[in-house]
């Protein structure tokens, strides 16, 4: 499937549904920032559906939910229901943006599932009942997803505290402005982060039973006399295909995948929990520890979305900045994909040292400008925070027109032929692009399927309708493809960066305070960014006060794992760990 | 001919002169290879010369360890590029990143598997105390809370030049060690760490009897509180070794009787 790249056209500002879904409409919220319906709950699907169907908008992005109570704000001052789930969609064939709809619950009952109508739902959806402890009518595997079964609580809610709860919001009082202040150690008299309900009696406690994924009878039509036994292999933890702490339960049968359950939430270190007790400005330091391969992007699209929410200038010159780090950031995160694509496919190591000695190089700009090689805390609400330094530019302009491109083409000349490559690559881990879409899979994914949707492009962000660069799209949604995909985006990255520094223009980096002592107006946003690993948004509420109401990362790589399982079904394990990492996880993102 | 001599040291004199005074002939090809060291120091150099870390990354910082055993920081020069992914393999255990409730007992279960002399290295301030997620509801605020811990790194992340440091400082704590004192050549010294349990919090099996207490007398109390509010200063007391359930005990005699009938042995 090949199509012209998808541009942005006039976003659907009323929602058009027709005379007989008009009554599912309860109102209008938050219009003065960013303005969604309310849909009453049991008409919730037939909106999607119409949605879906007949508007075209066919990616469901952002699943959330939000609990009100106890919140300050004046919108809300009517409105009993607890909790709110939260829905954004667009459309990936026209572009533009978002649809934002609102489902209000009160504490005790379900909502529909819409993982009938968008797979996609299914991981978003699980993550909610986890933290939030909202049950999904109709959803196939309603089970906890980053913490454990049996954990005490739903800890999202607003009124579960930690062990080491002080106070909703920070600077805690007891560190400033006097700085004097207790371990929490110390309080507790087992000197750990952990709280137990009164009553709970640890001898007596017995763990809940193993989740096994679903048995598929296995079936042999060509030799009925085989009499065989699926067994269930677990992967992970700690194994050392998983990019980190991730967990892959399987029930293969021989060597032939019949089903695969992602398991996670082991490096879940609670970000939007600890999000919502930070400043805004707070929580730009921890945006960096999201995806820590590229933390310049992270940075941006938060100080992008509350831009948006607090209505932010930012100048030229940081505009330009931006750009840069950016496009430097995917370089970095393509090539280090790529190379540990070509570690999982058993190349070990080599590859993976030829990509990450680019890495360096642009690691050593990222220090110079920000202080700190990977955790670069660079952006600020609007602008940058300091400018380049001396000799930086000369030394950007000569990555970005000499050394990363010849450093591209030589992983171009030695891998993209590799009989190797090809072999394990070519047909494997194929899903069409439909499903994909379906699937909520966003980034380069969708372009190896042949989509040519960039958010660059389909609904521009920051200066990029400036720049002249195309949206690489290949045809086979597989392995290979998605390998060659991140080569031919770092190539289109340099094209970005070579216009970009040579248009550059002086001037300021940060209008007004930067934002140390934001407020931001009642409402809420959601905004989004092409982040090298797909799309990467930041869902915000705000009751107008110092922190965050509401603080969601809608991750690419946590969001994409919805297609592991159904790319797996019916390859080899081996192919497995490949299929993981053409997906490009970073656990950081995925569990939070 | 020299009496007797009068102690051990004397002896042990006497027996070296003749080597440190040429009185032995090393043949000529020997002469410059020939060197005389103690044990400690030969054990030590050659343990921390191939000290093999395990392929074990956990966060962010395991990014960092990647770059460090990467061309430019380049591992191998310590003798280190080997990272194995099997804890039976490995002698250092790098903690790269935050500890999280869920995945602790995996920790703390690899590490029980680590054959010794092991070592653990805390890499960040997240494996060292929390860091900056410290106050998160699934954190533990350091590894160092359920295993012993050599060397911390701090930093988020280190640089490599501060892990490499870290290891440097790492070599310094092998170099002092001693062959005679070591716990792993010793009897009852195995430093078997209970594994922690997932209940509705995390708990280490070694806290069962405080937290009991304190949940017991929280419920009696009938405080609608969460047991953390207990007073401060109650005494930890460690437990040791885990008590097996009297299920697996059960288990494990069924298993030995069978054994038994199948050798034809007496019960």
């Amino acid at each position: 499937m090949s199509q012209a790249t998808v541009v942005a056209e006039a976003p659907a500002d009323e929602l058009d549904l027709g005379p007989e879904l008009a009554d599912a409409v309860e109102g209008a919220w938050a219009e003065d920032t960013e303005k969604t319906y309310v849909i009453a709950p049991d008409r919730i699907l037939d909106v999607l559906r119409h949605l879906r169907d007949v508007q075209g908008y066919d990616f469901l992005s952002n699943l959330t939910c939000v609990d009100y109570k106890g919140y300050g704000g004046k919108l809300r001052a009517d409105v009993d229901a607890r909790l709110e789930i939260v829905y954004n969609l667009y459309n990936t064939r026209r572009g533009g943006g978002s649809i934002g709809l609102h489902v209000r619950v009160p504490e005790d009952e379900t909502v529909p599932s819409a993982t009938s109508l968008y797979a996609g739902a299914n991981l978003q959806e699980r993550e909610v009942y986890d933290l939030f402890g909202v049950k999904f009518e109709g959803h196939p595997n309603l089970r906890r997803i980053l913490l454990w079964d049996g954990f005490n609580g739903h800890p999202m809610r607003k009124d579960w505290q930690e062990a080491y709860f002080e106070e909703d919001v920070k600077p805690f009082r007891s560190r400033h402005p006097k700085g004097e202040y207790a371990f929490h150690e110390d309080k507790i008299p087992w000197a750990k982060n952990t709280t137990y309900p009164a009553g709970w009696d640890p001898d007596s406690w017995q763990e809940p039973v193993a989740y096994v994924p679903v048995s598929q009878a296995p079936h042999h039509e060509n030799e009925p006399h085989l009499d065989t036994e699926s067994i269930v292999v677990n992967l992970g933890p700690h194994h050392p295909s998983t990019h980190g702490v991730f967990r892959m339960l399987t029930r293969v049968e021989g060597e032939t995948i019949l089903a695969l359950e992602p398991e996670m939430g082991y490096l879940h270190r609670n970000h939007e929990k600890i999000g919502e007790r930070n400043t805004w400005l707070m929580n730009m330091p921890f945006t960096d520890r999201l995806d820590y391969l590229n933390s310049m992007s992270n940075n941006w699209s938060y100080a992008l979305a509350v831009e948006k929410l607090a209505g932010i200038e930012v100048p030229e010159r940081a505009e330009y900045l931006r750009v840069i780090m950016a496009e430097f950031t995917r370089i970095v995160n393509h090539t280090w994909s790529i190379g540990f694509i070509l570690n999982d496919l058993g190349a070990l190591q080599t590859p993976a040292l030829y990509a990450i000695e680019e890495r360096e190089m642009i690691l050593d700009l990222f220090e110079a400008v920000s202080g700190a090689r990977m955790m670069c805390n660079y952006m600020r609400f609007g602008g940058v925070v300091r400018d380049l330094p001396e000799g930086w530019h000369e030394q950007a302009a000569y990555l970005a027109n000499e050394r990363l491109p010849r450093a591209l083409d030589e992983l171009d000349t030695l891998l993209t032929e590799n009989e190797i490559l090809k072999a394990r690559g070519r047909g494997v881990g194929y899903l069409p692009v439909e499903d994909l879409i379906a699937l909520s899979v966003s980034g380069p994914m969708i372009r190896a399927g042949g989509l040519a949707y960039d958010i660059r492009k389909a609904e521009p962000y920051g200066i990029y309708d400036r720049f002249d660069f195309d949206v690489p799209t290949l045809p086979n949604s597989d392995i290979y493809d998605r390998y060659y995909i991140r080569l031919l985006e770092a190539m289109e990255s340099v094209r970005i960066l070579q216009q970009a520094l040579r248009d550059i223009p002086e001037g300021e980096t940060l209008g007004g305070r930067g934002g140390y002592t934001l407020r931001a107006p009642e409402g809420e946003v959601y905004s989004r960014i092409e982040a090298p690993k797909g799309e990467l948004g930041f869902y915000l509420a705000s009751d107008g006060k110092v922190a965050p109401w509401r603080y969601h990362v809608r991750s690419p790589s946590y969001i994409n794992l919805n297609a592991l399982g159904p790319m797996s079904i019916g390859y080899k394990v081996a192919d497995a760990i490949v299929i993981l990492g053409a997906i490009d996880i970073v656990l950081g993102e995925v569990d939070r | 001919m020299a009496s007797l001599p009068p102690d051990f040291q004397q002896l042990k004199q006497d027996q070296l002169t003749p080597f440190l005074h040429d009185e032995i002939a090393v043949p000529d090809e020997l002469q410059a290879n020939v060197l005389i060291t103690t044990v400690d120091k030969i054990y030590n150099w050659s343990r921390r010369s191939s000290m093999w870390p395990l392929l074990f990354g956990l966060a962010c910082c395991a990014i960092e360890m990647i770059a460090t055993a990467a061309s430019r920081y380049d591992l191998a020069r310590f003798g280190m590029e080997v990272m194995r992914p099997s804890p039976r393999q490995s002698d250092l255990m790098i903690v790269s990143g935050t500890v999280t409730k869920k995945m602790v007992p995996a920790i703390v279960r690899i590490y029980n598997q680590m054959a010794e002399p092991r070592y653990v290295l805390s890499m960040g301030a997240c494996a060292t105390g929390g860091g900056p997620f410290k106050e998160g509801y699934n954190v533990v605020s350091g590894i160092d809370k359920y295993i012993p811990v050599d060397v911390y790194v701090p930093g988020c992340p280190p640089t490599p030049e501060a892990l490499i440091y870290g290891l440097l400082k790492m070599h310094e704590k092998v170099d002092r060690q001693s062959v005679t004192s070591v716990p792993w050549y010793r009897k009852d010294t195995s430093q078997f760490v209970p594994v922690p349990r997932l209940g509705p919090d995390v708990f280490d099996p070694r806290q069962v009897d405080l937290i009991k207490d304190t949940t017991l007398k929280a419920a009696a109390a009938t405080t609608a509180a969460a047991a953390n509010g207990a007073s401060a200063g109650a005494t930890e007391h460690a437990r040791g070794p885990a008590q097996l359930s009297d299920k697996a005990i059960a288990r494990m005699e069924e298993a030995k009787r069978r054994w038994r009938e199948k050798k034809g042995l007496p019960e």
